[in-house]
Formats: C-alpha cells, sequence, structure tokens
C-alpha cells in the first residue's frame, strides 16, 4: 500500500521505467476496489437457519395419505455421529399432533399402588439424564430383503438418525408410582389422533428407558413426540411412543395392532416373531454410495456409520474388493452404546471397478451377517429388522450404485 | 421448595413413600378421557355389544370408502383373504389370515378408526363393526353377538402362528 502514497515526479517516474508504471497502474486498480464498499450480513437473529447453499432434505416416501407415512434422514450428507432434528427421521401413523406442553399429561397408572398425573413442570423438576443415541425405524431397509432398498442410502438406511435425548428415567417414575410385585409390562400410548400403542416389558423400563423432552439442546420437536416421548435405548423406534399420555402398568402385553400385525417379522415357514425388540448390529457405507460419484482418481476418504441397539460398535471391517478381503476402518470416538458410531478409511480410487462394503461388530460380539445369510434364517417375508451387510458398486467413472438391485 | 421439603419429611416417615412427591393422583375426568386400552382377556373391554348386521351397515357408512365394500382394501388396508399365504412368496397379512387376537381389532379400531376422525364410534358400534369383519373372514356366524364375553373368546386363524424372538440367530 505504500507506494499509493507517493507523488513522483515526471523526471523520476522516467527513470523508473516500465516496471514501475505497471505498479502505478496496479496502485490504480487497489484504490478502485478499496472505493467498493462491502454489505453488510444479515442481522443479529432469535432462531438460526442453515446456509442456503445447503439444500440437503429429507425424502418422503409416498404413502396413501399426508398424515401417514415416513421421511428418511439423508445419511448421505451426515457428518459426526448426530442428525440434525430438522433432519431427525419421522414415522407418523395419524399425523403430528400440535400439543400445549402447558395442558400437557402423562398417567402412570394400572397396577401400581399410587396412580400419578405429571405435568410437564413436573417431569422436567426430576433428575434427568442425558444420552447420545441412535434411534431406527424396525422397518429400515426394509426393501433390502428383496433387493429392493433404493437407489441411494438414504431411501435404503435413512430411517435412521441420530440425537442427544434428555429426559428422566422411567424407573424413577415407577419407584414413585410403586409397580405392584405381580406387573410384568408397560402399556405405552401416545397422544396423536391414533392413539399409537405398545407393550414395553417392565424389565426395559427398568433397565434404561426414558421419558424424553430434550433433543440436541433444545425440546424435541412436534414430529419427534413433543413434549414428552417414550424413549428405548437399541429398540425400534415404533416403540419409542411419541406425544406420550399414557403408561398403564398391567400384567401381559396388550397384542396392540402396531405389535401384532405390524412390527413382528414373518418367517418363511409362515410364523411371526413377536416383540423382536432390539436393533441388531449394523454398518452401512455413506460415502461414497448409491448416486453419489467420485470426484476424481486417487485419495478419497471411504466413511459410514454403524450401531448396535445391543451394546457398543468394537470394530468396523471395510472391503473394497467384494468381501476378498477386509480392513479395519478408523472408528471416530466417542464410541457410546446404542448411538451411531463414525468409521473412516482413506481409499485410493484408482478407476478400476470397486465392490465396496462394511461389517460392523459389536460389543456382544455379534458379527453383521450379509443378506444370503439373514435369507437362509428368516426368508424373504420379514420386512423388519434387516441388517445384513450393504454392498455398492463403484463404476470405473467413478459413479455409485447400489450393487443389488 | 415446599414440595422439597415435604417429599424429604415424607421420606423420613416412610420408606414406602415416594421419594420425590411430583404430580397428583389422575383425576376422574382424566381417567375417563384416556379411554380402554384392551387385552387379549378382554380386560378393558366396555359393555355394550354389536352383531354382523349392524356392522355390515356401518361399515357400508364408515368403512367402505377406504377399505372397500367387501373389505377388499383400497387406500385403507385389505381386511379380508390371504388364508394360506403366509408361507409363500406373496403372503398376504389381513385381519382374518395375520391377526392372532379379535380383542386387537376392537382396539384398534376403537383407538384409530375411522381414519380421519378417530374416537367417533360408541363401543357398539365397535362391537357391530368388529362383527361385520370377522363374518367377512368367516370366522364368526352370521348370528354371533359381539361383547365383552364373546370377543376374547373368538380363535383367530392364526392365533398358533406367533413365536418368541430366538435372536441372535443368524451367524
Amino acid at each position: 500500500m505504500k507506494h499509493v502514497r507517493i507523488r513522483p515526479n515526471r523526471r523520476q517516474l522516467l527513470q523508473m521505467g516500465a516496471a514501475v508504471g505497471g505498479s502505478l497502474v496496479a496502485g490504480r486498480e487497489a484504490l478502485t476496489l478499496a472505493a467498493t464498499p462491502r454489505s453488510l450480513g444479515e442481522p443479529v437473529g432469535p432462531y438460526g437457519e442453515r446456509s442456503p447453499f445447503e439444500t440437503s432434505v429429507r425424502w418422503r416416501r409416498q404413502s396413501q395419505t399426508s398424515e401417514t407415512g415416513a421421511s428418511f434422514t439423508p445419511i448421505q450428507d451426515s457428518v459426526g455421529i448426530l442428525t440434525p432434528s430438522a433432519l431427525h427421521y419421522e414415522r407418523h401413523h395419524a399425523g403430528i399432533p400440535p400439543i400445549d406442553p402447558a395442558t400437557h399429561r402423562v398417567i402412570i397408572h394400572g397396577m401400581v399402588d399410587r396412580p400419578l398425573s405429571l405435568s410437564m413442570d413436573d417431569i422436567r423438576r426430576l433428575p434427568s439424564v442425558t444420552r447420545i443415541l441412535a434411534l431406527e425405524c424396525g422397518g429400515n431397509s426394509a426393501g433390502e430383503w428383496r433387493a429392493r432398498g433404493g437407489a441411494d442410502v438414504q431411501r435404503s438406511h435413512g430411517l435412521l438418525s441420530g440425537s442427544e435425548w434428555t429426559g428422566v428415567p422411567l424407573s424413577l417414575l415407577l419407584a414413585e408410582v410403586g409397580v405392584r410385585s405381580d406387573a410384568s409390562w408397560i402399556i405405552a400410548e401416545g397422544g396423536d389422533a391414533c392413539r399409537m400403542m405398545r407393550s414395553i416389558p417392565l424389565a426395559k423400563a427398568m433397565e434404561d428407558s426414558l421419558l424424553a423432552y430434550g433433543q440436541n439442546g433444545e425440546a424435541m420437536r412436534p414430529a419427534q413426540g413433543y413434549p414428552l416421548r417414550l424413549l428405548n435405548p437399541g429398540w425400534e423406534g415404533n416403540t419409542s411412543v411419541k406425544w406420550l399420555r399414557s403408561l398403564k402398568v398391567t400384567d401381559q402385553p396388550y397384542m396392540a395392532r402396531d405389535e401384532t400385525s405390524k412390527y413382528s417379522d414373518l418367517m418363511a415357514d409362515g410364523t411371526t416373531r413377536l416383540f423382536t425388540y432390539a436393533m441388531e448390529a449394523k454398518s452401512v457405507i455413506t460415502f461414497p454410495s448409491g448416486g453419489q460419484t467420485l470426484p476424481a482418481r486417487g485419495l478419497c476418504e471411504l466413511t459410514g456409520l454403524a450401531w448396535s441397539g445391543l451394546g457398543r460398535i468394537e470394530r468396523v471391517e471395510v472391503t473394497t474388493d467384494g468381501g476378498r478381503t477386509w480392513v479395519d476402518a478408523e472408528l471416530q470416538e466417542p464410541r457410546l452404546p446404542q448411538a451411531l458410531t463414525r468409521f473412516r478409511l482413506p481409499w485410493r480410487f484408482d478407476g478400476q471397478e470397486a465392490r465396496i462394503a462394511s461389517r460392523a461388530v459389536d460389543s456382544t460380539g455379534y458379527v453383521q451377517p450379509t443378506r444370503q445369510a439373514l435369507i437362509a434364517v428368516r426368508g424373504m417375508n420379514s420386512i423388519y429388522h434387516y441388517n445384513g451387510i450393504k454392498v455398492w458398486q463403484v463404476r470405473a467413472d467413478g459413479s455409485v450404485t447400489n450393487a443389488e438391485a | 421448595m415446599v414440595v422439597v421439603a415435604v417429599a424429604a419429611a415424607f421420606a423420613t416417615l416412610s420408606a414406602q413413600a415416594p421419594r420425590h412427591s411430583v404430580g397428583r393422583p389422575p383425576t376422574p375426568e382424566e381417567m375417563r378421557d384416556l379411554g380402554s386400552a384392551i387385552a387379549p382377556d378382554g380386560t378393558g373391554l366396555p359393555d355394550g355389544s354389536g352383531t354382523v348386521g349392524a356392522g355390515r351397515e356401518l361399515f357400508a357408512a364408515q368403512c367402505a370408502r377406504c377399505h372397500g365394500p367387501d373389505g377388499e382394501g383400497d387406500v385403507g388396508a385389505r381386511l379380508v383373504g390371504g388364508e394360506g399365504t403366509l408361507a409363500t412368496p406373496r403372503p398376504l397379512k389381513t385381519v382374518g389370515s395375520f391377526w392372532p387376537y379379535a380383542t386387537t381389532l376392537w382396539d384398534y379400531v376403537n383407538r384409530a378408526m375411522p381414519f380421519d376422525r378417530p374416537g367417533l364410534l360408541e363401543p357398539s358400534e365397535v362391537y357391530a363393526a368388529v362383527a361385520y369383519v370377522l363374518n367377512l373372514n368367516g370366522i364368526i356366524d352370521e348370528d354371533l353377538v359381539i361383547d365383552a364375553k364373546s370377543l376374547p373368546n373368538v380363535k383367530m386363524p392364526n392365533r398358533d402362528g406367533f413365536l418368541a424372538d430366538p435372536r441372535p440367530d443368524v451367524r
């Protein structure tokens, strides 16, 4: 900037020659740029929005009515292990009820000594716990049974999200009401129009179920059960009843429609497994995954998500040669039980076709099975609880497709 | 703070007392509002009854527009048929072929149907609708009256088709 202050006379200019003349031209340009004022940015605001350049959204699966159905998290665009609340997957059976927390109550009754009606203020006054947890719909990857999982990982695995949840341990409230010794189940009912209901074994409620009100640092979203939901860590999402209004302690499951005719697993022999609650260990590569294209040959970081409803992810192996060889991926810390765990592996794409897949191992020693192994035991009619290894096909031009379609 | 102090006092009075003393007993009105969840043994079923004939009329008025005039399905789920298909490559899971308990049908119709106006039906209307759907599937005769006594005794065709979770099952 120093030269802009110099005012050389004509002789000095001649002596300096062409090079200096060039710098004077540059100096004039700098003056011109400095004279262009910059606009101020957006004002300070009350509630943040993401950048308008970010366009990743949930995918809404076509359904019979707008109040039923599901939307899928764009896990191909996610980083880390948390899902923004605005992108958490949804599954509704009768729309999202508008509930005023000032009037909402949850009633704990049935086989208890002291039935209780609790306001949200009551709930929030109690000792709370916070856990980072994965939530997966029991029907996530349902299309994979018949190899109709969709072209991309959002459609094949997007009924999966990770959040930090805050709430009160259900065991604490069960101690408050005094559960009778002959009780063994809890019937949870939601405040949506269809009063969605599920039967939960008392043992799970005493172990780690939460009555959650907080999600990712704020009140949970209406679509996630605002103001209060049951949260059963590691279990199919449907059991984590949203808009919770009633917990009835009983000595039997109530065989609700959504645990007998739905969310039960039909086997090849025509029998059906009931109360298949836990989501077993599973993983999927999210980059490169179906529909994406590798930007260039050479180094790229391969990454994905692993989780287990039964414990911690201990190991994720990755193959880039269709399963002939497997190498350990790096696991991002912290590795929390029943939470999403991110894995990464540096990989060199050399323009050759590659079949890539990941395989998770959890702290129970359970190894994520192949699709073929799952089908050999359960057939193809199960719909729910699919956790097979997912294979993506990387083509020579760098485009990626669903290898099983 | 007063409540906390009361809770502390309670704790010293009795080990059986609640530790946190939050909330209050539900009011009779709150309990009425909860409605009734129905157990497979019939626990929770209210008074009232319904016939297949009454259910046929109610179905035509309230159910057929989504489930089809004969329960064959449309926007709403198919409600009939599918017997013998569960072990085939194209299983058809309906009330008749799949649902293990008739009480579940009462509970679900009562809590969730009609889809756009759940809670509309009186108990006797629910009994009637259930009777008609069971009759459509050939599970009960035309003259059986469905009520809190008879419904839990209706044996569904797939009642014994359900097993406990055996996982881990795949190695």
